[in-house]
């Protein structure tokens, strides 16, 4: 499988790995994603399905750029997370994957993490001078919009903060 | 001979009662699509449920061509600019429906990226709740857009469009001396709003 | 309001730059396209997108995984059913569960019936765009048995949030098979009928062949996935190369492209829609009788009898809506093969009551971005009619 041949060709890169209901996962720092990826386009993972990130506040590297891909030849699935701390930034892979350019540019405008060396690094989704980003957890839901809650006896979650 | 309209205190003319019985069976739609209602409003318009019995057949996609518009869909805060510009574009007479909750008042999306309902940066004549409204529901909006386009009159101004075109103008000098996108600009005037106690921006 | 038209610095003197939405006829939702012409070819497409993001994903971390179902219908709003199925099927891979055989079956079929709804948009709506009314019209009267029957199913016609953690909102009532047998049969003619009219137009061939073709490498490298990538000649579909809901079982073929223009984008729709015709006559001879639920009073609501008459269906099921099921710790991807392509949802849990995370991958979103190579040096005509084979469906894109 996959780790194998990463742990061979590139030792000490997984800093963590996990088989959590048969989903491959393996850590890696922003340090090694570029050698990671070249090694993992050479063994078939052509297919670059999802670029993404999860905020974690309470750590010192907040950030959890989150990959997918897919072999096309032996169907195998690889997830990479790639932690980064607030205002770090991680190389792209728009040179290995055209698909890359939108997705670290959904991320950029929903988390705020910026990726070197990107052709157009400007958001997405949300208008450009958009106040903050959206998806961090001290972002609120509805963004200062003064008519969002208006009217409502109940609010989310029953009044429990989001947690996070 | 006039005819009194208790109700509104409006008083209609025999001309007015032509010309909006013109008006109402000749209503050219502008369907400003943005989500799943869209796909609703589609089959509104094929064979089964059929709106071209109404005369509302000829879909206009210009605001110059069209007297009524359709907002069928979620109208999110970046959509929020493009709204006004294409209503200022339409000429009188303009009537808009409201098709959807989303629309209507943002629907289940109560986020930082949806505006809670276009009658907040636009005027609305009739608001068809559902998600989506089943196309029967639609056409009864329409049916209802007919009842009130029947009781205006020619003399009648209508104060929410002038407050329109005023809010219009503020947007664009707000937007000049500021130098914000146009949609930062509207969530301002939204804020000022609030802070007001008024719902809309115009 | 610059927002809206361009800056100076973006106004090249020799090009004209041509605004293709946020409001355009070809009801795609809405996403805009900045055109910089030459005369009609275009030079460069830059598109816009984020007009229709309402803020999903956030509003899932304020949500039970119950309450998310109805926000996962509003994806692709085309074929609404294939998003609660995948959503399900990735919160189940969360919790490790199996759902019963009815409801696997069933889930398929509604699967299938929607695949073939979302195809008649995409077939239907590319012609109206290219100019050919009557195929949408002819095809149109099959959706409207399509939501006729979703509406016996589910209730509702277009969002029909129709999967439960666990299983089904409810068992198919009775009408339902009749009715189903009908529409294989009035279905099977109607595409027929649009092939008749569209496949061997000439006016269609020259619309277009040759327009938007892409190689398979180039295909693989932009991220697409389904209908777009078979037409280009790369023979991946989740339901063969990674079967899940008992797909495995089902005797049907994956159509495949050469060029990846829009006439191949075309007839591979058109075959999926027959080999959808297929399963779903399969699934009709083979549907068994069974729960539609799990039976863990810990994931699926007890049914309304116990409720109201056993006192710890009660406890279950108050303990169910105010408290939600026990999640694991953990983190989950979860593909399926929608209308469009690979709908994958990533789930991360902490635990709680509410993910922590749902991310949504959208599968227009990379067909999307290749707009700019796809029409390049072609005419504005084409970049219609490439823009309709896409299928891009604003919900899904923005979220």
């Amino acid at each position: 499988m996959i780790i194998e041949h990463i742990d061979a060709q590139l030792p000490g890169t997984v800093t963590d790995r996990h088989d959590f209901r048969g989903d491959q996962t393996i850590v890696v720092a922003k340090g090694n994603l570029l050698a990671l990826v070249d090694l993992l386009y050479r063994e078939g993972f052509q297919l670059l399905v999802d670029i993404t990130a999860v905020d974690w506040p309470e750590r010192q590297q907040r950030f959890d750029v989150v990959y997918h891909w897919l072999n096309l030849a032996s169907q195998e699935r690889l997830r990479v997370k790639v932690p980064v701390a607030d205002g770090e930034t991680v190389p792209t892979l728009t040179g290995h994957f055209k698909t890359a350019d939108w997705f670290e540019r959904e991320v950029f405008d929903l988390f705020g993490i910026r990726f070197d060396g990107h052709p157009n690094m400007k958001r997405l989704l949300t208008w450009d001078d958009f106040p903050g980003h959206a998806l961090r957890k001290d972002f609120p839901l509805d963004g200062g919009d003064p008519f969002c809650m208006e009217g409502c006896t109940a609010p989310y979650n029953n009044g429990e903060r989001a947690r996070g | 001979m006039a005819e009194m309209n208790i109700n509104d205190a409006v008083v209609t003319t025999r001309l007015d009662a032509v010309v909006n019985w013109g008006r109402k069976n000749s209503l050219w739609p502008l369907p400003f699509g943005t989500a799943c209602c869209a796909i609703e409003f589609m089959s509104m318009m094929a064979s089964k449920y059929d709106m071209s019995r109404f005369g509302a057949e000829a879909m206009r996609f210009s605001p110059r061509q069209s007297d009524m518009m359709l907002i069928l869909g979620t109208v999110t805060n970046k959509m929020a600019p493009v709204v006004r510009t294409i209503y200022a574009q339409m000429a009188e007479p303009k009537w808009v429906i409201s098709v959807g909750v989303c629309a209507s008042s943002g629907g289940m999306y109560r986020t930082y990226a949806t505006l809670q309902g276009v009658d907040r940066v636009i005027p609305v004549d009739v608001y068809v709740p559902g998600c989506p409204p089943r196309p029967e529901s639609m056409i009864y909006g329409v049916m209802k857009l007919q009842e009130k386009i029947e009781k205006e009159s020619l003399s009648m101004r209508k104060d929410h469009i002038a407050r329109f075109y005023e809010s219009l103008a503020r947007q664009d000098a707000l937007q000049a001396e500021k130098g914000l996108t146009g949609q930062q600009t509207i969530r301002e005037m939204l804020m000022d709003a609030a802070e007001r106690g008024a719902g809309t921006i115009f | 309001m610059d927002s809206i038209a361009l800056s100076r610095q973006q106004l090249d003197g020799d090009h004209m730059i041509v605004n293709l939405g946020p409001s355009h006829p070809t009801t795609h939702g809405t996403l805009r396209i900045i055109l910089e012409l030459e005369g009609e070819t275009i030079c460069k497409a830059t598109p816009e997108i984020g007009y229709l993001h309402r803020g999903v994903e956030k509003l899932g971390e304020n949500l039970s995984y119950q309450q998310f179902i109805p926000l996962t219908d509003r994806l692709n709003y085309c074929s609404s059913i294939m998003n609660n199925v995948g959503y399900a099927c990735a919160v189940e891979k969360l919790l490790g569960i199996q759902i019963p055989k009815r409801a696997q079956q069933i889930r398929v079929l509604v699967s299938e019936l929607a695949r073939i709804a979302d195809h008649i948009v995409c077939v239907g709506v590319n012609a109206v765009d290219i100019g050919a009314f009557t195929a949408f019209l002819y095809l149109f009267k099959q959706r409207e048995t399509a939501y006729d029957l979703f509406e016996m199913a589910a209730g509702q016609r277009l969002h029909t949030s129709f999967t439960r953690i666990g299983g089904l909102f409810r068992d198919i009532p009775e009408g339902f098979v009749p009715l189903c047998e009908r529409f294989l049969v009035e279905c099977q003619a109607s595409v027929d009928e649009c092939e008749r009219l569209l496949t061997h137009n000439p006016i269609w061939h020259d619309r277009t062949k040759g327009i938007g073709a892409i190689s398979p490498e180039d295909a693989v490298s932009w991220g697409y996935t389904g209908p777009c990538l078979r037409a280009a000649g790369v023979p991946q579909d989740l339901r063969k190369a990674q079967p899940y809901l008992g797909y495995e079982t089902y005797d049907f073929d994956v159509p495949v492209g050469t060029t990846g223009d829009v006439f191949d984008r075309y007839l591979v729709r058109i075959e999926e829609m027959r080999q959808s015709l297929r399963i779903i006559r399969q699934v009709l001879d083979r549907l068994e009788p069974g729960p539609v639920n799990v039976d863990d009073p810990k994931i699926a609501l007890p049914p309304k009898e116990k409720v109201y008459t056993r006192m710890e269906s009660l406890i279950h099921h108050f303990k169910l809506i105010m408290h939600g099921m026990e999640m694991p710790v953990g983190e989950v991807y979860s593909a399926t093969e929608a209308a469009n392509g690979e709908l994958g949802f990533y789930i991360v849990s902490d635990g709680g009551k509410n993910p922590y995370r749902i991310r949504v991958r959208p599968p227009c979103l990379p067909i999307f971005s290749s707009f700019h190579d796809q029409v390049k040096g072609c005419l504005i005509a084409d970049a219609v009619a490439v823009l309709g084979a896409m299928n891009i469906i604003a919900g899904e894109l923005d979220r």
